[in-house]
Parts: C-alpha cells; sequence; structure tokens
C-alpha cells in the first residue's frame, strides 16, 4: 500500500476504521524517506526509532478509542523548533551539536495529540534565505525538479509534504518562510496571525515577525493542524488570549457576499507572465463561486521589502547576540579573552548570509543610525499597517494576489545576488508586518512547475482565509496533483 | 555612499564576529548596495505616523510570582562547550596586564 500518500483526513478515517495501524503508516513514511531523500534532502535528521515508539503509543490511543485527528500521523518539523533530546540545529554549524532539554510548546501539542515525529526538515540557516541554500549542510532539492530550489527558509518542510516524505509538516515564517516554499513545492501552507500560535521553543529570528504554522496537502489538513496549534500559552507573552474557533467549521464551498480586494501594486513589474495568469485565473474562479471582486490599492506596497529589511535584521542581530560560545555552540579553545573567544565562535559558527544580517542589522541599530533605519522603519510599517486597515474598513474580507513572482529557480541561480533574492519576498513580507493570517495555496502550473495563490484576511480572522481557500480548491484539483517522486 | 573597510571592522566588531579577509571585501560591497537600496524608505513623509513596535496590541503581561519546575543544572549545562563544578566555564574577561 502506498500509506504515504495519504493527506491527514484520510489517514485518520482509516486509522479510526482500524484499517491500518499508526506503525504501518509510520514505516510507509519512513520507506519514502529510504528511497527519496538521498536526492531531495528535504531532512537534517529523521528519527525513525522515535517515530516507530510514538506510532505504536498511538496504537494504543487508537485502540483505546482515544483517537484525536493528528493521532498516529507522521510530522516533519522544521530544525529551529526545539524537540526534547533530538537534535535542534537550526541549520547552523553553531547548534550542529544542541540538543535541546526540552520541547517547543507547540511540539508539545503535537505529542500530546498523539502526532508522530519522524524527521527534522531542512532549513536556511537560522531561517534566514528564501531558497533553503544557506543551510550551513545541504540545499534541499524541489520534489517537482530536482535542478530547483524548494523555495526557503522552511524549504525542506514544504519538499517533504510535496514529496509524500510527510503528511504534514510545521514551518515558521518570518518574511514569507511558509507560504513561498509552500507556492514553489505545490502544497498548502498557512502564516497564522501574530500571536495565534505559541512561539515558545522556537529559536528566535525577528521576534516581532515570526510565527509557526502548518505545512499539508490539502485546505482541510491545514484546518485540522490549526486546531491543535491554535491556543494560548502563558510561557509566551505575545499569545493571544482569544478564544479559538474550530477551523474545520469554515469548510464551505459558498463565497457569497465575501468580498476580495486586488491589490493593483501586487501586479507591477517583476512579476512574471505564467504566474500572473495562473493568479487572474484563480480570482476568476473566486468570482465563479460568488464573490465580490474590488480592485484596492496598498499604497505603501513599493516600500515594504526595506522596510521588512531593517526590522527584521535589526531584531535578528539581537537575538543571535545569544550565541556567545558559552552556553551552547562553538567554542574557541584558541582565544585568549572572552571578547576574542565571542568574535571566533561567532565568526566560525555563522554562515555568510547570517553574517550579513547580523553586520546589516548591528549597522542599523549602532551609535547614530538607529533613527533614520530602524525607527522610521517602524513608521513606515505603521503605514504598511494602515494600508490593509483602510481596506479591511471598506469591507473587504480577503486581499488576495501571487505568493512568489516568480516559479522555483535553480540551485545556485540567485544565491550570490541577495538583493535579487530577497525582492522574491515582496508579496508574502505584507502579512509579517501587518501581522495578518495568510494562507498560500496551488493555483496550477507554469512551465511545469507549481505556482502558488496567497489569500490575506483580518487579524485572527484564519477561518475566513480558510473558507476562500477551501472553496478554490474544491473547484479545482491542482492540489491533488503530486511530483512523481511523490507516488 | 561606499562602505569604508573600517566601518566594516568596526560594526564586525560591535556584532563581535571575526570575520576573514575576503568576507571583509564582499561585505563592504553587499552593504553599500543593500543601504543604498533601504534609502527609499527616506522618500516616505513620516511626520505624525507611530511607530509599530508589535502589531497585535498586548496588555503587560503579568503571573503570580510562584516558583515552579524549572531545568536541572545538568540539563542547564548539556549544551556548554565547557563547564567547571556546576558552573558554565567561560574565558577572562579582563586582559592579562589587568588581572
Amino acid at each position: 500500500m502506498t500509506l504515504h500518500r495519504l493527506t491527514i483526513h484520510e489517514a485518520h478515517d482509516l486509522l479510526r476504521e482500524r484499517r491500518i495501524s499508526a506503525v504501518e503508516l509510520t514505516e510507509s513514511v519512513l520507506s519514502q524517506i529510504d528511497r527519496h531523500d538521498e536526492e531531495i534532502k528535504a531532512y537534517i535528521t529523521v528519527t525513525p526509532e522515535v517515530a516507530l515508539e510514538q506510532a505504536r503509543r498511538a496504537d494504543e490511543l487508537i485502540s483505546a478509542g482515544e483517537a484525536r485527528p493528528l493521532t498516529g500521523i507522521p510530522v516533519a518539523i522544521k530544525d529551529n523548533m526545539c524537540t526534547r533530546g533530538v537534535p535542534t540545529t537550526c541549520g547552523s554549524r553553531m547548534l550542529e551539536n544542541f540538543v535541546p532539554p526540552y520541547s517547543a510548546t507547540v511540539v508539545g501539542r503535537l505529542y500530546d495529540e498523539g502526532a508522530v515525529l519522524v524527521g527534522k526538515a531542512n532549513m536556511d540557516e537560522f531561517a534566514m534565505g528564501s531558497s533553503t541554500e544557506y543551510s550551513a549542510f545541504f540545499p534541499t532539492h524541489n520534489p517537482w525538479d530536482a535542478s530547483r530550489v524548494p523555495g526557503g527558509s522552511s524549504g525542506g518542510a514544504a519538499a517533504a509534504v510535496a514529496a509524500n516524505e510527510t503528511l504534514f509538516a510545521l514551518g515558521s515564517d518570518t518574511g514569507g518562510s511558509i507560504r513561498q516554499p509552500a507556492a514553489l513545492c505545490g502544497v498548502t501552507g498557512l502564516k497564522p496571525t501574530y500571536g495565534r500560535v505559541s512561539r515558545y521553543g522556537l529559536i528566535a529570528f525577528a521576534s516581532s515577525l515570526d510565527q509557526i504554522g502548518p505545512l499539508t496537502k490539502d485546505v482541510r489538513d491545514c484546518a485540522l493542524v490549526m486546531n491543535a496549534l491554535a491556543f494560548h500559552d502563558p510561557q509566551d507573552s505575545t499569545s493571544a488570549s482569544k478564544s479559538t474557533p474550530d477551523y474545520t467549521s469554515y469548510l464551505t464551498d459558498d463565497l457569497t457576499g465575501v468580498v476580495v480586494g486586488v491589490p493593483t501594486e501586487y501586479f507591477a513589474t517583476g512579476l512574471d507572465s505564467g504566474v500572473e495568469e495562473r493568479v487572474r485565473d484563480a480570482i476568476a474562479k473566486l468570482a465563479e463561486l460568488g464573490a465580490e471582486i474590488r480592485e484596492i490599492s496598498m499604497p505603501h506596497e513599493q516600500y515594504v521589502v526595506a522596510t521588512y529589511f531593517l526590522t527584521s535584521w535589526a531584531e535578528a542581530s539581537a537575538n543571535l547576540a545569544r550565541y556567545d560560545g558559552v552556553k551552547y555552540g562553538l567554542f574557541a579553545p584558541d582565544a585568549q579573552d572572552i571578547g576574542e573567544a565571542q568574535s571566533k565562535a561567532r565568526g566560525r559558527g555563522f554562515g555568510r548570509e547570517v553574517k550579513r544580517r547580523i553586520m546589516l542589522g548591528t549597522y542599523a541599530l549602532s551609535s547614530g543610525y538607529y533613527d533614520a533605519y530602524y525607527l522610521n522603519a517602524q513608521k513606515v510599517r505603521t503605514l504598511v499597517k494602515e494600508d490593509f486597515d483602510r481596506a479591511f474598513a471598506e469591507g473587504v474580507d480577503v486581499v488576495v494576489g501571487p505568493t512568489s513572482p516568480i516559479v522555483a529557480f535553480g540551485i545556485g541561480e540567485l544565491v550570490d545576488d541577495p538583493l535579487e533574492m530577497y525582492l522574491s519576498d515582496l508579496y508574502t513580507i505584507p502579512a509579517n508586518l501587518a501581522g495578518l493570517p495568510c494562507i498560500s495555496i496551488p493555483c496550477g502550473f507554469h512551465e511545469g512547475l507549481p505556482v502558488g495563490f496567497q489569500i490575506m484576511g483580518r487579524p485572527f480572522a484564519e477561518g475566513t482565509v480558510l473558507t476562500v481557500a477551501y472553496a478554490f480548491e474544491q473547484s479545482t484539483d491542482f492540489h491533488l496533483q503530486r511530483p512523481s517522486i511523490g507516488t | 555612499m561606499k562602505i569604508s573597510r573600517a566601518e566594516v571592522e568596526h560594526i564586525a566588531n560591535l556584532a563581535r564576529l571575526e570575520l576573514a579577509e575576503d568576507e571583509i571585501e564582499q561585505l563592504q560591497t553587499d552593504l553599500s548596495q543593500i543601504l543604498e537600496y533601504v534609502d527609499q524608505l527616506n522618500e516616505v513623509d513620516t511626520t505624525g505616523v507611530l511607530p509599530t513596535a508589535h502589531v497585535v496590541a498586548q496588555e503587560d503581561v503579568l503571573r503570580q510570582d510562584v516558583a515552579r519546575q524549572s531545568l536541572s543544572t545538568e540539563e542547564v549545562l548539556a549544551n556548554a562547550p565547557e563547564t567547571e563544578e556546576g558552573y558554565f566555564r567561560v574565558h577572562a574577561v579582563l586582559p592579562k596586564g589587568e588581572r
């Protein structure tokens, strides 16, 4: 049987009816990893012992009639979320040997639900990148075309879902790191509202932007995972105390009365014409399903990338100050004093992209530049957020557009042109700056490669976003298509 | 505006980053190019605009000051490169002559 191809909801039905066991399902996923991960390289660490033990326990829960939607379901976790007793490298030499003494809140929750950890997914070092080429260990390959990148920074997570090397994955998204790889690999990825999902145990990159979210094979699975992830966590002081609905109750196919905003600025220069066609088709489909399409304007869109640069780099340079070679990480035995030891450990432990961003962030926060760079960026961030507030106040329910201006690019193609690579995040960044929920779903193919369609909603309106995504998905078959390697 | 070698070295020192010779040169180019790009924010009129630090308004988050179970000393030290008698071991803080 080819159990690894199942979605979460399909597998759950079969598990509950006792037609398959969690151990069988896990073994099928592990053998898919064995067959294909040498080529795809989605995982930094594969955890067969942990997985089989958790699967056996899941089978006991199912036998006892205690199966929950994620019980016995294999999951890949991006390697920047702490997993007690399982190495958590963050894609960096700095943390190559780090074994966390505790689990992230979301990881603990998945374990409580009976999910099965099959491995830790590859990523750009410290989640800084859009291609997974900045992993300190190896690049991940796109399952649709192994000569291309899977996107990033959650590229390992997205590739694992696309190649059926897991049933779902958790990623993190600071400027698009769930949605852009989901788009480039043809899977579903949701960045929740800032504060909706606990960040406790997520290795920090830019604290005012980071959010954890699911990567799944379809929208129903996304809703099921969100039901497990969304709750108030007292361990994270930015965690929202707002109550959470059952997200599956939003999965309806009627869009009558839904107002869809389409910003003119999202279709400007730089957008690949093949991508634009697929996205325009998707918008037409929403109209067919009963939605009202309204052209809107986001006047500050042209400034989002620069605003994101300054915000994320400044926060990153502060967050990464903790890697001083004392509590964890590398050590420099050849240093004379503590300053030299820190410089040497950090010089050796961080890769060039991380160094570049620490340098830029340190520069932007340094004496004499703080007001001109960081503070000014926070003001422009307010203006970006107000563009969305205005659209929502005028009755727009969701804002849609392309997830990425281009389909998956070749490995090595942009790696030496940092600015060009950064600019490919221009559509995903606004949701982080404004803290909005945003999903990317597949909306077709261009030159044989998946195209992503992005849907943003009001703060905490994950439900509305899922409604629009589900209605579109159910009237198309793009989510059912898998690369040949996934079969 | 081209970032000078001295500026790169100054920032690297602030950030405690030891850089190789070729990294310094590369960073001069990269930083100059990227800082030039972000300069476009100067054209935005931000008069009277308040900065956004966090997008979701949060009240102060407090909890009862009650002792809770935390990690053991062994667990806390398990990932440290160098430890001694239940402590993290660090390099000398003062230079040799001043000890």
